[in-house]
């Protein structure tokens, strides 16, 4: 084995070494360590926002600048597609 | 590209309106059931996919130029980043819902608790869907129509 094996193999095994820590140390599903986040936003949503569904409300209103990041990664990417594509066009 | 057989062109187009008008009762009721703009607007892009691949890349590029599709979504960029800067203007921060309970457009708080669906609330949530629901339905038509009239000339080249 050549010393780049060697290193591969060391730091894949330093990688599954932390994964399987953290596969083994999480909590349980449906109970997460904080739940104040969660219960303001369940309780307060229809009341703040005026939406039923307590998701949209948080994509579009809590965390707009979030859906506001990812309509910019759709237009930068339409706009090199079409860019790259305008010229072959030609 | 030039189009598949009549069997597929008619059925296309009669499949067509109904799949537009899924996608757009996913966008416009984004703010009562799950979906909301993102999905819908890929809804109504894959019809108008389909619409592609059994007319062909040029009968469609004859017919929607992808200058107006540049157009069309830079409109849903700019009314969505409008939108949020109008809830600095008349409310307090960024992407503040200032159209909640003010009984006017979609302004209506609705009842806490479970209970029916009424599609004039949500503030400025369905306004944000309908400007992201362009916006990805135009997107992701254009990136697919630019790309099969791109790969049509080069098959004419040949």
């Amino acid at each position: 084995m050549s010393r780049r094996d060697i290193t591969a193999v060391l730091s894949f095994s330093i990688v599954a070494i932390f994964f399987i820590f953290g596969a083994l140390m999480i909590h349980p599903f449906g109970a997460p360590d904080e739940t104040g986040m969660d219960d303001n936003i369940i309780t307060n949503a229809q009341t703040e926002t005026g939406a039923n569904n307590a998701v949209t409300s948080v994509v579009f209103d809590y965390r707009g600048l979030d859906t506001l990041g990812e309509t910019t990664i759709l237009f930068t990417a339409v706009a090199a597609i079409i860019m790259i594509f305008r010229r072959l066009n030609k | 590209m030039s189009g598949m057989s009549k069997i597929v062109k008619t059925i296309s187009g009669i499949a067509f309106p109904f799949i537009t008008i899924y996608g757009l009762y996913i966008i416009a009721h984004g703010h009562l059931t799950p979906g909301g703009g993102f999905q819908g607007g890929a809804i109504v892009a894959s019809g108008c996919a389909m619409i592609l691949v059994s007319y062909g890349s040029i009968w469609t590029m004859n017919r929607v130029r992808e200058k107006n599709l540049s157009i069309l979504e830079s409109l849903g960029a700019v009314c969505f980043i409008l939108l949020a800067l109008l809830g600095l203007g008349f409310g307090t921060v960024f992407f503040n819902n200032f159209l909640v309970g003010t009984n006017s457009l979609f302004g209506v708080v609705p009842a806490v608790g479970s209970g029916l669906a009424n599609i004039n609330t949500g503030g400025v949530i369905p306004l944000m869907n309908f400007a992201v629901g362009l916006k990805v339905i135009v997107g992701l038509f254009g990136i697919v129509l630019v790309m099969a009239y791109a790969s049509r000339t080069k098959e004419g080249k040949k």
